[in-house]
């Protein structure tokens, strides 16, 4: 998978009522009409400023508190074709996972906002094209690239009737 | 080699010999959603093409998050729910029953050596139980309720040893909040934590659930406890089923181990908007509160309410504060209506609402306004958590909130102790 695109810089910690707030995230399963809420705590205008195929970049812990799956459906549904961060929350990580949304573990200290940067998961590397460095990138576990490439958990259970790691 | 806790109940479940780091696929022992996550994972169930769910006896949905509903739009998702499980045939607590996190342990389905998902990220609650519960999202909720089955990667463990004597006024949440502001917010991720020491031991259930229920704080998959006499004096009010307690080998291998004296902890507060933002009381005493809450799957439990009760008795809050409380169940509802901490709260000032999560999640419930101060006895005080994000929301005890509730502003309990 190749991705292409401007990055969005945010700090640590970036937690799941910031992604989508409670108060929108248990109205409605149009994750379109959540998706203009993606981020809103922390930037009233963030929605406005993608351009489809960029990328979220942040520091620490990223997803970290509640369970909510319309946390990474939003980021998705927001046009934002990866998440790269220093680390991510379990849940959080789990969910983007199983609803396809690309997660990157990597250091993002050479990435500022704004930067044009490329994703390139099959190499395993980050080329940031502003900077013109190379960022190696943190692999998956197995079990995790086997439900990204059956293109998420429903569609793998679809495929097998169950869980399938062999 | 010697396991831990979680490697155990891990190995139990998976038929494989599990350690830190391996992945394994392991049978589940129950399996919950709630109305914020549930919605998703019955279109995750129709895409996945499930058919019935594993076990109707292992298997729950709870109506928590916003009960009763508050819109239209969460009336319809509530609706869905109730369509699902009664189509499976499985049991759906509906408004008024209370927080899943209280609910299921309640339900006598889960203790010792249990291994359960839950759609909440509070499902950690039941390690005080001694069971291996963890939060998951929607579509693995779903891919659970199909199989029976879940993928894990099995988590290293930090272990707290907690010795000691907490001092008066000084409660399991000011314990957990120090430990959460020591660790910091990820200080534990992908790990189990561990509870060990005399000062855990001498928690009651309820103060034990509170521990476990904010391991997630820390980042952690879950919040580990042993199984003692008192763990299983309070399994048999609810069940009949003997549970065999799960202890870690002496020779366990752990991530780390921390140690901690609790006899000079002080009333601690997480400060806006994080919950690793701790302090002693003491250094925001005097911040003014508009509005105060008890409640939650942290600490809305009969002894929560009774703490704050005895400080509370024949008192009044502050005229311009705000005071709301939520049982946690319907059955605490009941046993504080009945030992007269209800009588004692709404004499106050308390305005009681629904068993259920109540304004934790900024659905309904009491939504503070612009520049705001909330004291709570929440386990997350985010900003917008409450449904504004111009709102400043302050952790605490059941007893620290009480207090403040009576003064208007931030206040140490043990003013109010004798």
């Amino acid at each position: 998978m190749l991705f292409q695109g401007k990055t969005h810089k945010f700090g640590s910690d970036v937690n799941t009522d910031y992604i989508i707030s409670g108060k929108y995230k248990f109205k409605t399963l149009d994750m379109k009409e959540l998706a203009k809420h993606v981020m809103e705590d922390l930037d009233p205008d963030f929605y406005n400023k993608v351009t489809p195929g960029d990328f979220i970049v942040a520091g620490t812990n990223f997803g970290c508190g509640s369970s909510r799956e319309q946390a990474p459906l939003a980021i998705k549904y927001a046009n934002i074709s990866a998440v790269l961060a220093k680390s991510f929350a379990r849940i959080f990580y789990r969910n983007a996972i199983n609803t396809g949304l690309p997660v990157v573990e990597c250091d993002t200290d050479m990435i500022e906002p704004g930067d044009d940067i490329e994703v390139d998961l099959a190499a395993g590397v980050i080329r940031n094209k502003t900077k013109g460095v190379e960022i190696p990138v943190k692999p998956l576990p197995s079990v995790m690239i086997k439900i990204l490439n059956d293109g998420g958990l429903a569609a793998h259970f679809k495929q097998y009737g169950g869980f399938n790691f062999d | 080699m010697g396991q831990t806790i979680i490697e155990k109940i891990l190995s139990a479940h998976s038929g494989q010999e599990a350690y830190a780091n391996e992945i394994v696929v392991a049978h589940v022992d129950f399996v919950m959603g709630q109305d914020g996550t549930s919605p998703l994972a019955i279109r995750a169930f129709e895409s996945m093409e499930g058919k019935e769910v594993f076990d109707t006896e292992k298997v729950a949905f709870v109506i928590d998050h916003s009960s009763p509903s508050p819109l239209e739009g969460v009336s319809a998702l509530h609706k869905l729910m109730r369509e699902f499980s009664g189509s499976k045939g499985f049991r759906l607590y509906d408004i008024g029953e209370g927080v899943c996190h209280q609910l299921i342990p309640e339900s006598g389905k889960v203790g010792p050596g249990s291994l359960v998902i839950g759609a909440d990220s509070h499902t950690c609650t039941y390690g005080a139980l001694n069971a291996f519960s963890t939060g998951v999202g929607s579509t693995d909720l779903a891919g659970g309720l199909i199989s029976g089955k879940m993928w894990f990667k099995v988590p290293e463990t930090i272990k707290f040893v907690c010795n000691g004597v907490l001092p008066r006024g000084v409660y399991a949440k000011d314990l957990i909040l120090h430990l959460i502001g020591d660790v910091t917010a990820d200080g534990a991720t992908y790990m189990s934590a561990e509870y060990v020491g005399d000062a855990v031991s001498a928690l009651s259930m309820e103060g034990r659930f509170t521990m476990a229920n904010m391991a997630i704080e820390m980042g952690a998959k879950a919040g580990m406890m042993e199984a003692d006499d008192k763990t299983m004096a309070w399994l048999a009010r609810y069940t009949d089923e003997k549970f065999i307690p799960v202890m870690a080998d002496s020779d366990a291998i752990y991530a780390a181990v921390k140690e901690y004296d609790v006899s000079s902890l002080e009333p601690q507060v997480a400060k806006p908007h994080r919950v690793d933002n701790v302090c002693p009381v003491g250094e925001v005493a005097g911040t003014p509160v508009q509005q105060a809450f008890i409640g939650t799957c942290t600490n809305g439990r009969l002894e929560d309410l009774q703490n704050a009760a005895a400080i509370m008795k024949g008192r009044k809050i502050a005229p311009d504060v705000r005071f709301i409380v939520a049982p946690a169940s319907k059955r605490i509802y009941l046993e504080a209506m009945r030992d007269g901490t209800l009588e004692t709260l709404v004499e106050a000032g308390a305005a009681v609402v629904t068993p259920g999560c109540g304004p934790c999640v900024g659905t309904h419930n009491g939504v503070p306004s612009d520049g705001e101060n909330v004291i709570s006895t929440a386990n997350r005080n985010f900003k917008g958590r409450m449904g504004n994000g111009n709102a400043f929301i302050y952790l605490a005890s059941p007893a620290t909130v009480a207090a403040s509730a009576l003064t208007g502003k931030i206040t140490d309990p043990r003013e109010f102790i004798k």
